[in-house]
């Protein structure tokens, strides 16, 4: 896809772009910067875009639906025009009232007792996928790219499989994922028989006609005061699991990998120390949380001292509010056994990550699968490793190699 | 050593069930279920400061 680059940012406090290649590339020094010297940046950009980095700012807003609107949760150059109160991805994208219908309807299917009966698929998916990389390495390759070849196939075959679509369709969810979150608003030409709403919209007839066990069918069959979901209900609901589950949940596994590939005392403390690992898995999260999300405001209001207006975006950096030295110690050091870690990954409020159980499962059993078969491993060339621009942040790739 | 939890505050992150579920259970939407009544048995001491120190909306609160 050809784009015009990004024009170059001068100034992070005043000119910020979270779209450039150059926040991508050290986004957690432009947030440490900031928070210390203008830790509520503003940026004409995307119409006018907000960027708090302290812990409680990126708090407050989270907790403020009336002024802090989540029609949008994407920034990009035009502002959604789905009326409320469901928004184009329910219930990521509604507002209160309409938005505790809709997640609570979400909710009994990511309950960490639902969830917890997952554990056999991911496991076997990643079983799946380190076979084949046991195999290349035995054929003679030298160098594997762990996010091309493992990170991001695992929620991409769970999602498929919870929403009972084929593995072959991964690339099409890869697609519509880049169109989203890294490359939002470019897709405005895209033929329709290309959209994810096209591809979605066929799958809900089908299952509309033929039910099945799965989670597109359980939308089917759920109601709202005895009214089934609409077609438009459904098909945002799983553009959200596809598009907000898989990006996600594979850069976490990624940077996590990335972390551990340069880290050979936390390979050990891992692998001799079974009881270290959840919390382990917390830290991960906090230090490499890849989500940023996203309000319009949804009238004038000051905030902080900053003349916020109408229509403008705030950037909600929960990676920069898990760095905020007023909220953890030691904030910017990766610390294996972190005891108290209010970390925010998985946001703070009324839309904390519905998926966060399935995600956390996922990226759990990536690593501990990971780990048990390649305890020793490190990066071929740290200079090659990319990572991603926009609200989502992982390394997209990740070449490995293992000592011989 | 006394806890309590805020139930209104509570937004389902799991936590305090996954590091202490000797204390907390979960309902069927995820959100936490407190199982003792303001006393913390001494053995559970340790893990109910966990859940405390661990929740990201601040819902659990110890008293000594």
């Amino acid at each position: 896809m050809a784009t015009a680059p990004r024009p170059t940012v001068t100034d992070w406090s005043t000119d910020f772009d979270h779209t450039h290649p150059d926040y991508a590339a050290s986004a957690p020094q432009i947030w440490d910067d900031l928070r210390e010297t203008c830790p509520i940046a503003h940026s004409d950009r995307f119409g006018g875009t907000w960027l708090p980095t302290r812990h409680d700012d990126i708090s407050t807003i989270s907790k403020d639906p009336e002024r802090f609107s989540s029609q949008g949760v994407v920034v990009t150059e035009f502002r959604p025009d789905i009326p409320a109160p469901m928004g184009y991805a329910p219930p990521i994208t509604s507002d209160p009232p309409f938005h505790s219908i809709a997640r609570g309807i979400m909710l009994k299917f990511f309950s960490p007792k639902a969830i917890e009966a997952w554990e056999p698929a991911v496991r076997r998916t990643c079983q799946e996928l380190i076979a084949d990389i046991k195999d290349r390495i035995k054929a003679g390759e030298s160098e594997i790219d762990a996010a091309k070849a493992y990170s991001q196939h695992i929620p991409v075959r769970v999602i498929a499989e919870m929403l009972d679509l084929p593995n072959e369709d991964g690339d099409k969810f890869r697609g519509f994922i880049h169109n989203t979150l890294e490359a939002p608003g470019l897709d405005e030409d895209l033929p329709w028989e290309e959209t994810i709403d096209f591809y979605l919209d066929a799958k809900v007839a089908e299952r509309r006609e033929n039910l099945g066990d799965d989670l597109i069918s359980y939308l089917c069959e759920a109601d709202i005061e005895g009214m089934p979901l609409l077609d438009e209900h459904v098909r945002g609901t799983i553009a959200l699991l596809i598009i907000a589950g898989i990006d996600t949940t594979w850069s976490a596994i990624g940077a996590s990998m990335w972390h551990l590939a340069q880290s050979p005392a936390d390979r050990s403390r891992w692998i001799d120390d079974p009881a270290v690992r959840p919390f382990a898995i917390e830290e991960f999260l906090r230090f490499y949380a890849p989500v940023t999300m996203a309000r319009l405001i949804a009238a004038d209001t000051e905030f902080e001292g900053c003349p916020m207006k109408k229509g403008e975006w705030a950037l909600l950096p929960f990676p920069a509010a898990n760095r905020d030295p007023e909220a953890f110690e030691r904030a910017d050091e990766f610390i294996i056994d972190r005891a108290r870690n209010r970390h925010t990954a998985f946001g703070l409020g009324i839309h904390r990550c519905v998926g966060s159980n399935l995600a956390r499962l996922e990226l759990r059993i990536a690593i501990e699968e990971w780990m048990a078969a390649f305890g020793d491993f490190e990066l071929a060339d740290p200079d090659t490793v990319l990572w991603s621009t926009g609200q989502v942040r992982g390394p997209r790739s990740l070449p490995i190699r293992f000592p011989s | 050593m006394k806890i309590t939890y805020d139930r209104s505050a509570c937004q389902g992150h799991n936590r305090c069930y996954m590091l202490a579920s000797e204390l907390f259970d979960t309902d069927d939407e995820g959100y936490a279920i407190l199982l003792v009544e303001g006393d913390v048995p001494a053995e559970l001491e340790e893990k109910a400061q966990l859940a405390a120190d661990n929740c990201p909306e601040f819902a659990i609160t110890i008293n000594e």
